[in-house]
């Protein structure tokens, strides 16, 4: 057994230590946000915060996780009051298909976490690892710069 | 010690002002006559060869521009912008002005420049091969661009003290040919020692930051990474041959050694675009150093190591993460480097694995390249300490290295721009 703590919640996991994190999100605590993508870490779909700092669930055992703080989409919001993070994602309607989004958003709150007021380039280059096949990457940066309070962009899309 | 080359020419003044100026077909004053094709075309080979590209270039900035970050042990400095513009670059210079630089270290104005600009390998370049570089970047798009001014820690800011420096170390001495060896060793021997300058980043320096002549190519530091040594004590694990350093020269990656990275990965995109002839050259000469280890093959996993599941107790832990973050790509499908082969795994410190597995390797720009996730999320440092310590025992019959806790914490504390992770 492992406690592993989602969202400020501890829980119970009866799995192989080996298990990556997100089979133990999305079968065992139904918490489908994350995504499986590549299962390589190399998409990001799946991204999650473990103490702060952005973590490809698809390729995290379990194992490294006891007595950690992990974070996913569901804990910013709910669909009735969504983060300012969420809302700016809304507001710009930064998704297509949708698919890569919570990890986008999971990818920018760790960016925000420890930097509030990051400059365009930070952004940009922190949310270089995430892809997203719809190419609504303009979009996404507009919604994170939405998020720090300087809404319009660069570039619009 | 994180010297690595970056040419200070000018110490820069102007502030940050950035515009571009089309050259047209009109000469940099420094030029009084077009230089032929051929010399030109001859000048872009060699000035890749010599990555002037690398240092001269800043991130996201106009190729020879400048104004890179070199952080050294003695304060930060920028590269210099070595594009034809009259104000900012080097448009006024004449070809001898260039040849006092790249050889003596001295700027027209009698400025001495910091040995950063690796003037120590330039010196003993042939001016055939300098007169031709010239050529080539007096004939490249002029940049109106200033570096930031260097930020160093007193009293290295004083250039004075540079000219006592060069008293101490500073003795450069042509490359002879050796009549016993092949005309192509001899190449890449010319090379490696002059315009490639190998040994700025895989020699040892002193307390000064001078190569230290008498130890050749035995390994050094570069940026937060340890370059490998390239001489009998390689610590490579499949020994190198002239065939796997073409490969792995051209390509960024052997995988009888593994890929490129670190400040290495630009030298090997640079190198894809060079005669091949070059590159063999210099594959001819390292191997005919680092071929001669006994060390690296000594060091190779045993297959009783690569059949055991969990190699000494006290590796449990290591070993449990590994099988749950690293074994899809790296054991059980062939999309990962074997460990076993890896230089990383048996190298003197763990310097350049931590980094791999901290922050990743990110795939380059517009090109195929070996890419890797970054864990610097998914472990904490304790847990990258255990997994690295049990890679070390079970991919290699190296001795356990010590400290890693140390630099593990070292690479967590520092935060690359980009990364993988």
């Amino acid at each position: 057994m492992i406690t592993l703590n989602v969202n400020g919640r501890d829980y119970a996991i009866d799995a192989d230590p080996t298990t990556p994190l997100l089979y133990v999100l999305r079968d065992d605590l139904r918490l489908n946000g994350a995504k499986f993508g590549c299962g390589l870490g190399q998409c990001g779909a799946c991204t999650v915060i473990v103490d702060g700092e952005t973590a490809y669930s698809c390729i995290t055992p379990i194992a490294a996780l006891a007595g950690r703080r992990i974070r996913t989409v569901e804990g910013l919001g709910t669909v009735e009051r969504p983060s300012p993070l969420q809302q700016a994602f809304i507001d710009e309607q930064a998704a297509q298909c949708g698919y890569c989004i919570a990890g986008m958003i999971m990818r920018a709150q760790a960016l925000l976490d420890r930097n509030p007021q990051p400059t365009d380039e930070e952004i940009r280059t922190h949310m270089q690892a995430g892809l997203c096949r719809c190419g609504t990457h303009m979009r996404i940066l507009r919604a994170v710069r939405r998020a720090v309070g300087k809404p319009g962009s660069e570039a619009k899309a | 010690m994180k010297l690595r080359l970056l040419l200070a020419i000018i110490a820069a003044s102007f502030g940050a002002t950035t515009a571009w100026v089309v050259a047209g077909d009109a000469l940099p004053p420094g030029l009084s006559t077009r230089p032929d094709r051929a010399m030109i075309d001859s000048g872009r080979v060699l000035a890749t060869l010599g990555n002037c590209n690398v240092c001269h270039t800043a991130e996201g900035g106009a190729t020879f521009a400048g104004g890179r970050p070199l952080a050294t042990p003695f304060g930060t400095l920028y590269s210099t912008n070595i594009t034809p513009d009259p104000a900012t670059g080097i448009g006024r210079w004449s070809v001898e002005d260039f040849r006092r630089a790249m050889r003596e270290g001295v700027a027209p104005d009698g400025r001495q420049l910091y040995p950063a600009f690796p003037y120590d390998h330039f010196a003993r370049v042939d001016l055939r091969d300098i007169d031709a570089i010239y050529a080539y970047l007096m004939t490249r798009e002029t940049v109106r661009a200033s570096p930031p001014p260097n930020a160093l820690r007193p009293p290295f800011g004083t250039r004075p003290l540079i000219a006592a420096w060069k008293l101490m170390y500073f003795h450069p001495e042509p490359i002879v040919a050796d009549p016993s060896q092949s005309t192509e060793w001899n190449r890449g021997r010319y090379l490696v020692e002059g315009l490639a300058h190998c040994g700025a980043c895989h020699s040892p320096r002193n307390a000064m930051g001078a190569e230290q002549s008498n130890r050749g190519l035995a390994g050094g530091d570069s940026e937060g990474w340890h370059a490998p040594p390239l001489d009998e004590t390689s610590v490579a694990p499949n020994r190198w041959t002239a065939d796997s350093l073409v490969i792995y020269l051209r390509s960024g990656f052997d995988e009888q050694h593994g890929a490129s990275r670190g400040p290495m990965a630009p030298v090997t995109r640079n190198l894809a675009n060079v005669p091949e002839a070059d590159v063999r050259a210099i594959a001819i000469y390292i191997a005919s150093l680092a071929g001669r280890s006994t060390t690296g093959p000594a060091l190779a996993a045993t297959r009783e190591q690569l059949a055991a599941t969990d190699v000494a107790p006290g590796h449990a832990q290591g070993a449990l993460l590994y099988e749950g973050a690293c074994a899809s790509c790296h054991d059980r499908t062939l999309s990962g480097v074997q460990l076993e082969k890896s230089t990383a795994v048996t190298d003197v410190v763990p310097t350049n694995i931590i980094r791999v597995i901290t922050d990743g390797l990110s795939p380059i720009d517009g090109e195929p390249s070996r890419s890797m996730p970054g864990f610097r999320g998914t472990f904490t440092a304790e847990q990258t300490a255990a997994l690295v310590r049990y890679i070390r025992a079970r991919y290699s019959r190296a001795s356990p290295w010590p400290d890693v806790e140390v630099e593990v914490n070292k690479v967590r504390g520092e935060r690359p721009p980009r990364s993988a992770s």
